[in-house]
């Protein structure tokens, strides 16, 4: 029977197999392994059974530590059980994975594999993790494609259950996780004939039962452990020739013959390079290439790492090979060679010691690292590395893929070396996250792959930021199946999705001589060649460029699709690559589009198939001049006034050149500097808002909304008018007692993003014309150089004195600084404007812990970054360590202050002689409350300083490196919802009860924004979210009133859109307050399905229904003999429903499930009264309740 | 007491229709609805616009931010099946046929000429007993003529007509330059019914935040003047059946509208006002009434107050305004 073809990405490949053989997937998301939880979640709640008619029981738990216990117990009690994980989550496991592999218990967990945050965290694959638990006991299966992916998954999961070893199948992060691909589907027949049933009702008798009492897990003493430790050993010795009988038995069903070690190349070949993963691929592809061109080399494949079989190595390797190079994607510092490289070192030279090899036979071996964090590997690598076998003194412990100037391991190669089939069409296209590129590519893959004849892989770069990211499409197709697993180099077809994006540098470095170049542009075909910048005429006529142009937004829009240019792009590619016959395409992209927006009604569908219509009428081809006519330059990346590093490092990063960087030019400990992002003018929004001075009230309203600090005022004399620009927009200072003070409000409008939340909250509108505001939201390229210029004057103005502004209003905070800004979350962010607030507020005291996910992303993913500092140097000091650990890792700055201003304090006083009894108590007595006493105290360090540097003793000296503690130092632990009632709670928990003076602020969504919308225990009742499909049954946690039920803790919930005073009020009460505090931030969030212009809006509304109860729990007040908790919103006084179905989050599951909607948004309606009545309660006791002695 | 009356081919077992409102859009009230004695329901509106609003709003927002940045593909959970507002709407018309034995009326707002027809189509297979069309369109647009706007009504109802077998109802403005002639040409054009009037949305000021407001209230017993003069007028002289809708408070406004000439009676703001068992006392208050003046039935009271059973047509024209002068003079001027 011929096999179903079908084109999936890795992910969905592996977890097909999962899913059909497990009866519990018990996850917990993490990047790049998410979506195969969310497929098995998916498939759950559509009630698809597995190959034994059960539908499994999908369970997203509180951590991948959380996930790998409930897996080991339902192991144990005999269930099939399953995760998927990656990365931090795989070490997570680690504890649980050596039990279960001690209690010799099959299961396979599938792992996307990812790099370790070390320096830095990153998302992207190598072997670093899954090598981190190669100690555990686990056998590893590793996959090199996604047809590997899918096969390996079944070849795994029978080996586990007749080997009773527990198995790690791992494939390539994004590299194959997220690579679609054509592949050979495994129907469950198939399935079923590999898995036999004796096998699982063998396992599910090993589980434990009442009817059969057994322990397990014990504790054993000296007289026992070793020897049982041992008992395993024949199961490991077993184990190779179990998987290669597996992989006989799938060979005799399927055609596809798998073996441990697979070597191809030539069958006598004297260099063969060793490695595993998606880099085999390319490798083959070099070999097969070297070798027509009359080399002699080969590639081995490890696929079963563990338990690692020498003989069955030594055995696949020919006996011509004088030299091995073994590859391997992971870095263990301090180690005599990566893993990979030592075993296949000892299976050689254990050889040997048994007598096995004579000396002189032995092969030469040596070992190299590649393509960590998804380092591009490709064949002019894998070349590199075979050549370097050629060499009488190879380079041993080499590197591929960069440039080493600090320790020379780097392999030089040459990057035009390309082995790519002349038969395969590439295609690269460029668009915007939000055009919908990446999904009509999807699409056209699915297309094509519906054509027997046709293969086809397509593979997707996205950005950084969250809010205009740009995103690379890498296309083949061809009659032969594709390996490639490595970006396309030369493409024969580059499609650009946006006509500015002609001025990167890099947009047609990768077109091919000849290639075909569609462009969406508003310019028509008669005009177009003029307003090309000069570098794309030139590479145009210089590689015979064939240029296509359409306007491809104006037919988006006048076929009502706003933006989202992607069904007439698509169609634009298939007429003019001729992949497939154009009305055969046309048809094919019509059913695609009615499959795809068909369930989300007719009305889309018709727009997409009449926008498909009117694209081939509007599909010009250019006709190219035979000069450069054009004198426009790509302008700088950044300006010659940035810092050294900035220019040298980020700007090469920017420009997307960052695989260029040699080690030497980066910092070794992972140290960069803050504020960066000011660097970057991204201009991503052809909108900014336009201030009006003559509506303001000046208020700060907008400055204090405005989620990437784009909106700054100041304050300054009149006479500074004089040299002010024409068109520079001011205003006098509004208020008495200051005639000759202007207001100026200045918007970094290259750095806004559009979002218009300034616009929809200032209060103040015209009198003549009602809707237009003191702010509105205005086309950006008409008032660019007037902004410019004025942005530039308005840089010069000093900065507000801190010390005169009243931090306590609204109106006097947007005087201050922010020392966040222009960070690349999404447009309209709902948390950065708290992040942007506690900047202003003590930014230049303070230090940050950030748990990952959305805020460590926007606050620390390179090139640039937000986090910033005043014009006195000072500002956040930001660090990321780890999701789960993050209370504990602020705390631990905690630690440090509190023990170096003791120690500061103590040698104070020792050196109080010298020093002057006035300034010592000075310095000890200040209470540090206002920012004018900081201030104070800024100058009698800076005094401390000058005396102790007169000093000549120890104690001055180490008092002086202590100093800087005399500033009351403000710490910050921030993270979302994800960690805060998840992950981190255990942690977070254990902080808040330490009593240390911390600030907690968690930035609330109720979602796992980050990771793509999963459910945490913050999301609410009756939403929908990925693992609560069918709406969240169960309320959110209040996590407010457990902290408060502590007594010692600062506990407030805020929300800015509904009430911005409480929020600061809040913020600096927190802060204040000399021990704990937990700040709940509402933020809205994309993951709600909110236009995010309304964002605030959604907040008072979340307020006003009662859904988020603004709080103060103030211990202070308590102290004083008063009631600590104050209720600051008012009772419910609209529906629930009101706020929530606005949300598509809430809003989907009256389409999905309207009945259940119903149900439970009664229920939370309900549970919200409840809710409020023990606030109410709280609020309205007699003082002396809270009073842990009370005086009846 | 005979309350029966025939409503555009329906047998209903008494003139009070509940008009379409937010209380039809749970079958448990339509149930309750029947209970209280209602002899009908019309439906809440199926708008079209919304519809293609919601289907869009879906579309965009599930998708919004998707694709763009490697952790988070998406943000919503992939679901197969939406149920957007028309299977919903469809779904109520099978289970409130299934819950009542009286007629349940679909109301369409359509938006296109597909949307009328589809619409209208898929609420007959659903089990509709009639369809009501609710037209609701203000020609915002000043170059569009009377004609025009004519036109368009009776090409809507052509196009309806031309798709369903089941009874199909216009409700209507007032806002034509000649409503008879109007209504004239609607009967011809097949009309089974002429609900008389609609109740537009109209925009109000907040002129604290010079904002434009939308709000509808409940409709006032003084509302029935309109209606009343047209179906009295309208009586006798056009084959529709006549449906009277604004302002039913109490019994009084039944009677009157009845007497004018109408089929059916509807009433919303007095149910949401006063709860869904209020007509039952509206019902009980007719009758009431009505045996108190020793009327046997509704078919006997229908039209009486007609113009063309009056004693005095020209009341209903020019009349009516000499009469209102002429008791403003006898109360204030004597």
């Amino acid at each position: 029977m011929t096999a179903k073809r079908v084109t999936l990405d890795g992910n969905e490949a592996a977890a097909s197999i999962a899913y059909r053989t497990n009866e519990v997937c018990v996850i917990y998301p993490i990047t790049p392994s998410s979506p195969m939880g969310e497929h098995a979640d998916q498939w759950a709640s559509e009630g698809r059974e597995n190959v034994w008619g059960c539908v499994p029981a999908v369970v997203e738990m509180q951590s991948e530590a959380g996930a790998a216990g409930a897996v080991h117990g339902s192991l144990q009690t005999g269930a099939l059980s399953t995760t998927f994980t990656a990365s931090q989550g795989l070490l997570l496991m680690i504890p649980n994975m050596y039990k279960i592999a001690g209690e010799l218990t099959a299961t396979v967990f599938h792992v996307a594999a990812r790099s370790l945050a070390a320096q830095a965290l990153s998302i992207f694959g190598d072997h670093s993790d899954v090598m981190a638990t190669r100690s555990t006991g686990w056998a590893m299966l590793a996959s090199s494609s996604v047809q590997e992916a899918h096969d390996l998954a079944l070849i795994a999961q029978a080996s586990s259950l007749e080997s009773r070893l527990p198995f790690i199948h791992f494939f390539d992060g994004f590299r194959t996780s997220h690579e679609i691909n054509k592949l050979d589907f495994l129907s469950d027949e198939d399935i079923r004939a590999m898995i036999p049933d004796p096998l699982v009702i063998a396992h599910r008798g090993r589980g434990l039962t009442p009817d059969r009492p057994v322990m397990r897990g014990s504790a054993q003493n000296p007289d026992v452990y070793f020897q049982a430790r041992e008992t395993v050993n024949p199961f490991y010795t077993q184990a190779p020739e179990i998987v290669q009988n597996v992989m006989e038995r799938f060979a005799d069903l399927t055609g596809r013959r798998y073996r441990l070690f697979d070597y191809f190349g030539d069958p006598e070949a004297e260099r063969v390079v060793v490695l595993m993963g998606s880099g085999v691929e390319t490798l083959r592809e070099t070999v097969e290439h070297l070798n027509t061109r009359g080399d002699s080399v080969g590639v081995m494949q490890v696929r079963l790492y563990r338990p690692f079989s020498p003989s069955q190595f030594l055995k696949a390797v020919p006996d011509t090979v004088k030299a091995v190079a073994v590859l391997d994607r992971t870095k263990e510092p301090g180690a005599t060679g990566e893993p990979l490289y030592q075993d296949v070192v000892a299976a050689f030279s254990e050889k040997r010691a048994n007598g096995s090899l004579l000396g002189d036979s032995i092969p030469r071996v040596i070992g190299g690292r590649y393509g960590l964090s998804s380092k591009e590997f490709t064949p002019a690598m894998a070349k590199a590395v075979l050549d370097e076998l050629a060499r009488e003194q190879p380079k041993n412990h080499f590197t591929v893929g960069i440039r080493d100037d600090l320790s020379d391991t780097s392999l030089e190669y040459d990057p035009d070396f390309d082995v790519e089939s002349e038969h395969t069409v590439r295609a690269v296209f460029y668009g915007l996250g939000a055009d919908g590129t990446v999904g009509a590519n999807k699409n056209s893959i699915k297309i094509i792959g519906e054509d027997d004849n046709i293969f086809a892989q397509g593979y997707f770069v996205y950005d950084s930021k969250k809010s205009g990211s740009r995103t690379v499409s890498h296309l083949r197709f061809g009659p032969q199946p594709i390996r490639s697993p490595y970006l396309i180099r030369s493409a024969n077809f580059v499609a650009c999705h946006q006509f500015g994006f002609l001025e990167r540098p890099d947009m047609l470095s990768h077109a091919a001589d000849g290639a075909t170049l569609l462009l969406n542009s508003p310019h028509q075909a008669d005009s177009v060649w003029d307003q090309l910048p000069c570098a794309a005429q030139k590479t145009i006529i210089d590689k015979q460029i064939r240029l296509f142009i359409i306007d491809a937004y104006r037919v988006a829009r006048e076929n009502g699709m706003g933006t989202r240019i992607n069904t007439v792009m698509q169609t634009c590619f298939f007429a003019i690559s001729g992949v497939l016959p154009r009305d055969e395409a046309i048809a094919k992209i019509k059913e695609a589009v009615q499959k795809t927006y068909g369930n989300k009604g007719e009305d889309v569908v018709r727009r997409n198939f009449e926008a498909i219509d009117q694209t081939l009428e509007n599909l010009h081809q250019v006709v190219v001049a035979s000069t450069v006519t054009s004198d426009r330059g790509v302008p700088e990346i950044v300006p010659a006034t940035a810092p050294q590093f900035v220019r040298d490092v980020t700007a090469m990063m920017m420009a997307g050149r960052g695989d260029e960087l040699p080690t030497s030019r980066l910092p070794e400990d992972g140290t960069y500097p803050t504020g960066t992002t000011r660097w970057e003018k991204r201009r991503i929004s052809m909108f900014a808002p336009i201030w009006e001075p003559d509506i303001c009230i000046q208020c700060g309203n907008c400055g204090f909304v405005c989620p990437h600090s784009v909106i700054r005022t100041k304050l300054f004399n009149q006479s500074q008018l004089d040299s002010a620009p024409t068109g520079f927009r001011s205003a006098p200072l509004s208020g008495r007692g200051f005639p000759d003070t202007r207001y100026t409000l200045q918007v970094y409008a290259e750095d806004c993003t559009g979002c218009a939340l300034c616009v929809e909250v200032c209060p103040a509108s015209s009198k003549e014309k009602s809707g237009f505001r003191a702010i509105n939201m205005a086309p950006l390229e008409p008032v660019l150089d007037e902004v410019r210029e004025g942005l530039q004057y308005f840089e010069s103005i000093p900065d507000n004195d801190r010390s005169r502004i009243d931090f306590s209003t609204v109106r006097g905070v947007q005087y201050l600084t922010p020392l966040f800004e222009f960070s690349g979350a999404c447009a309209g962010c709902g948390e950065t404007p708290y992040l942007k607030l506690i900047s202003q507020l003590f930014g230049d005291r303070m230090i940050v812990a950030n748990a990952t996910g959305c805020s460590s992303i926007y606050g620390g993913n390179l090139p640039t970054t937000p986090w910033s500092m005043n014009s006195e140097g000072r500002g956040p000091a930001w660090s990321n360590s780890l999701f789960e650990d993050n209370a504990e890792f602020g705390l631990g700055f905690r630690l440090t202050a509190d023990a170096h201003r003791a120690l500061a304090k103590k040698l104070l006083l020792k050196l109080q002689g010298e020093l002057g009894s006035e300034l010592v108590n000075a310095l000890l007595q200040s209470p540090q409350q206002e920012e004018s006493q900081i201030r104070e105290q800024r100058v009698r360090v800076s005094a401390l300083k000058s005396k102790l540097e007169t000093l000549d003793s120890d104690d001055a000296r180490r008092l002086l490196s202590l100093s800087n503690q005399f500033v009351r130092r403000s710490v910050w632990i921030v993270g979302g919802d994800g960690w805060a009632y998840d992950i981190g709670y255990g942690g977070l928990d254990h902080v808040l009860a330490s009593g240390r003076d911390v600030n907690v602020l968690v930035l609330d969504t109720e979602v796992y924004s980050n990771t793509g919308g999963q459910m945490s225990k913050a999301t609410p009742l009756a939403a929908v979210a990925k693992f609560a499909t069918s709406g969240k049954p169960i309320a959110k946690k209040d996590l407010a009133l457990q902290a408060i039920s502590y007594g010692n803790i600062y506990v407030a919930r805020v929300a800015m859109g509904a009430n911005p005073q409480q929020t600061l009020l809040a913020l600096r009460e927190a802060e204040a307050y000399p021990g704990p505090s937990l700040i709940l931030a509402y933020s809205h969030c994309i993951a709600h399905g909110i236009n995010m212009q309304h964002g605030l809006r959604q907040q008072k509304l979340a307020v006003d229904s009662g859904h988020w109860p603004l709080v103060r729990y103030n211990p202070t007040l308590r102290e004083k003999g008063s009631n600590p908790f104050l209720l600051d919103s008012q009772p419910p006084r609209v529906a629930l429903k009101k706020y929530a179905y606005n949300e598509i989050r809430y809003r989907m599951l009256t389409r999905t499930h309207p009945r259940e909607a119903e149900r439970l948004m009664a229920l939370a309606q309900e549970n919200l009264q409840v809710k409020w009545r023990v606030y109410e309660e709280m609020a309205t006791r007699g003082d002396p309740s809270f009073h842990f002695t009370r005086e009846e | 007491m005979d309350l029966k009356t025939s409503y555009m081919g329906l047998e209903l077992r008494n003139p009070l229709v509940a008009s379409a409102s937010p209380l039809s859009e749970d079958v448990a009230n339509i149930k309750r609805l029947e209970d209280a004695g209602a002899a009908a329901v019309v439906m809440f509106s199926l708008f079209e616009e919304q519809i293609r609003y919601e289907e869009e709003a879906m579309t965009h927002l599930t998708s919004y931010g998707a694709e763009s940045f490697g952790e988070a593909l998406s943000y919503f959970p992939e679901v197969e099946d939406f149920q957007f507002g028309a299977e919903q709407y469809l779904d109520l018309i099978r289970r409130a046929r299934d819950a009542v034995d009286i007629p349940v009326i679909a109301s369409l707002n359509g938006l296109t000429n597909e949307g009328w027809i589809d619409y209208a189509k898929r609420m007959e297979e659903a089990g509709a007993s009639a369809i009501e069309l609710n037209v609701f369109y203000i020609p915002a647009n000043i170059e569009t003529t009377g004609r025009e706007v004519e036109e368009r009504y009776v090409e809507i109802l052509r196009r309806v007509k031309g798709a369903v077998a089941i009874p199909v109802a216009l409700k209507l403005s007032p806002f034509f330059s000649a409503f008879g002639n109007m209504a004239r040409r609607l009967d011809e054009a097949g009309a089974d019914a002429l609900v008389l009037f609609n109740r537009f949305y109209q925009p109000d000021f907040d002129i604290d935040r010079l904002e434009v407001s939308l709000s509808l209230g409940l409709s006032e017993p003084s509302e029935i003047r309109l209606p009343l003069t047209w179906i009295a007028l309208l009586h006798g002289r056009v084959r529709a059946s006549l449906a009277a809708t604004r302002g039913v408070h109490s019994a009084t406004e039944i009677i009157k509208y009845v007497m004018a000439g109408a089929d059916a009676v509807m009433t919303t703001s007095a149910l949401l006002k006063n709860g869904i068992s209020y007509a039952g006392r509206l019902l009980h208050d007719v009758e009431e009434w009505m045996e108190a003046r020793g009327y046997a039935s509704i078919e006997q009271m229908k039209g009486s107050m007609s113009e063309q059973n009056v004693a005095d047509p020209t009341a209903f024209k020019r009349g009516n305004y000499i009469r209102i002068l002429e008791q403003y003079k006898s109360a204030y001027m004597a």
